[in-house]
């Protein structure tokens, strides 16, 4: 099996994992930074990152806008509306057990994706990379659009890391978090923080989504598929842990590219092996289980 | 209620049940009673015991095939073969319980769906599945050997035995001792452990009864269809279940016998209208979430309480 393994196809695959990794990572950030803060497990994610994809190619295709300013604008857009459900759906569930967040952002899932495929049906739309071309480094050849996602995608993470644990707004936060009625007589408007976090977390699934367009199909279902697997990693991650989730994102995905050279049909599987193994040593996730000690 | 009130429903429900098959079309009923297992099994989990299950289908799904798979490879009559794809269920839920029954609320959530979605994968790839196109073909083998059902109508008859049988047993178990247990453990769970009882090993035989009862729908279905797809073990099922339960009434004995009728109904009416089926299913659930909490069942036993007292105290 392992003699025609050669250099090309495994750092192929790394790579390919990777930028699968930089998906998973930012996605069970925005997950973790939306729970940690509400209590909500946010099952609409996967929906929101698919409208971050969709924006971008409805701004392609009919205001002739192209990805670099999509980028930038449907995020916004994205997190706009997701601002609006935290205000007329989420914030009417929040007292209440936090399974009815779960319930009810999965059913805004439905919703959206089923509208979605209504209109512009379930087969995937291609969207034009914006860097075409790439470097070969004699062993491999990389292109540069794939470079870019990985960078740009370490350069978010890291950023919003350094935001939520070294700045005043990010100890807001985590306060928030803890005793939102202490917090308040601070006189910090809490509810107002819930919502804006609610929308960055939203939109950093978009950005994530116009990131993926170019590599993947604009599709209604692109989100759902993804949004299974990133439960999964922000389960081994550590819940409420977003260097935890991220960091296990990016390990995650290139383990499951590595699995790809070795057994293909194991890549799928591989995901939530790991996540059973996590669950049966580690009861509160990876980085959690270290700092609980 | 009185008991002649309920005496009373209770043969006019039996008496519909009887002449049904002869208007209505009978794999639609039938569906419907493998949904209403089904949607009792996961009523034990979330409305009774507390614990959000967002992987059932991978019971339902699981045991479909397993079923199909006995009645196509041996001579297994069709009650052993629902029979043994409970049992597998069950053996399922064991195993996965005991991996994620110490996670509780969301955690529980997303570990079982994360589990379903394992269980779809091989499902995906294993060869007697017939992956994409699903499991063709699954007869009916005889009852006890010697009674044929291969015809709608006899057969409705066989599932209509059944689901009443497994009613009445879910009955039992919500009423038993263990049953009150149970609905302490979701009320205060360190109550109940200072009361001498071990939480964890009550919720996970009440999570594998409910994996096996989720199996024996499973395997029904699969009997009735003949067929045993993906869809069945996939996320969007798991995610119907709860939008049965929820819409008829958590932690209510009746709630999801409505609950599977009103959205299996939906179902065939909205089956030519593309994605219309889910988004009414999402739109019925945010409105349950948003505004009938109790659901159907619940909001019509509130409103009878306050009639009642109303009444009374005009009286």
């Amino acid at each position: 099996m392992f003699e025609n393994l050669s250099t090309q196809l495994l750092f192929g695959q790394l790579l390919l994992g990777l930028i699968n990794g930089s998906f998973y990572a930012m996605l069970s950030m925005g997950l973790a930074i939306i729970f940690g803060l509400m209590n909500v497990v946010n099952f609409a994610h996967g929906a929101q990152y698919m409208l971050g994809a969709f924006v971008a190619w409805l701004l392609l295709n009919y205001l002739g806008i192209g990805y670099w300013p999509a980028l930038v604008i449907a995020p916004l857009v994205v997190a706009v509306f997701g601002m609006g459900i935290e205000r007329l759906l989420l914030r009417r569930l929040q007292n209440l057990d936090h399974l009815y967040g779960l319930l009810a952002t999965y059913a805004l899932a439905l919703v959206i994706e089923g509208l979605i495929r209504n209109q512009y049906g379930s087969t995937g739309m291609p969207y034009e990379n914006p860097l075409p071309g790439g470097m070969n480094l004699g062993f491999m050849f990389v292109p540069y659009y794939r470079l870019w996602v990985v960078a740009f995608s370490l350069v978010v993470c890291i950023g919003t890391w350094l935001v939520i644990e070294h700045t005043k707004l990010g100890a807001y936060l985590r306060a928030a978090n803890e005793k939102p009625q202490i917090v308040e007589t601070f006189g910090i408007n809490v509810p107002r923080m819930i919502t804006l976090t609610y929308g960055f977390g939203v939109g950093l699934a978009a950005l994530s989504g116009v990131l993926a367009a170019p590599i993947y199909q604009v599709s209604p279902s692109m989100g759902s598929n993804l949004i299974i697997v990133v439960f999964a990693v922000v389960v081994i991650g550590g819940m409420g842990s977003i260097a935890g989730a991220a960091i296990a994102g990016y390990l995650l995905g290139a383990i499951e590219g590595l699995t790809k050279v070795i057994y293909p049909e194991g890549s799928s599987l591989v995901i939530f092996l790991f996540m059973i193994v996590a669950l049966y040593l580690r009861p509160g996730g990876l980085i959690s289980a270290k700092e609980s000690n | 209620m009185n008991r002649t009130l309920v005496l009373v429903l209770g043969v006019v429900v039996a008496a519909l049940a009887l002449i049904a098959p002869f208007y209505l079309y009978p794999v639609m009923l039938m569906t419907i009673m493998c949904f209403v297992i089904f949607a009792c099994s996961f009523n034990l989990l979330l409305g009774y015991t507390g614990l959000l299950c967002f992987g059932h289908a991978m019971f339902f799904g699981g045991s479909a095939y397993f079923t199909g798979y006995l009645l196509k490879t041996t001579w297994l009559s069709t009650e052993l073969a629902i029979l043994a794809g409970a049992a597998a269920s069950g053996v399922l839920g064991l195993f996965i319980g005991s991996l994620s029954i110490k996670r509780t609320g969301i955690q529980f959530a997303m570990i079982t769906l994360a589990f379903s979605q394992f269980v779809f994968f091989i499902l995906l790839q294993s060869a007697f599945t017939g992956g994409e196109d699903g499991m063709q073909g699954i007869p009916r083998n005889p009852l006890l050997g010697f009674i044929e059902v291969r015809d709608n109508t006899t057969y409705y008859f066989f599932i209509l035995t059944l689901t009443v049988l497994l009613v009445l047993l879910y009955y039992r178990v919500i009423h038993s001792p263990f049953g009150e247990v149970l609905r302490a453990v979701r009320d205060n769970e360190q109550r109940v452990e200072s009361l001498g009882f071990r939480p964890e090993r009550v919720k996970l035989i009440a999570f594998v009864i409910s994996a096996s009862m989720a199996g024996m729908a499973g395997g029904m279905k699969a009997t009735v269809y003949q067929f045993a797809t993906l869809t069945d073990a996939s996320w969007a099922v798991s995610g119907e279940v709860i939008v049965m339960t929820l819409l008829g009434g958590l932690g209510t004995l009746t709630g999801p016998i409505f609950g599977a009728g009103i959205i299996i109904w939906l179902n065939e009416q909205l089956a030519g209208f593309g994605e219309w089926a889910l988004i009414t299913q999402g739109i019925i659930l945010l409105v349950v979430l948003v505004f009938f909490r109790r659901g159907f069942v619940g909001e019509l036993g509130a409103l009878w309480r306050f009639v009642a007292r109303r009444s009374g105290k005009t009286a």
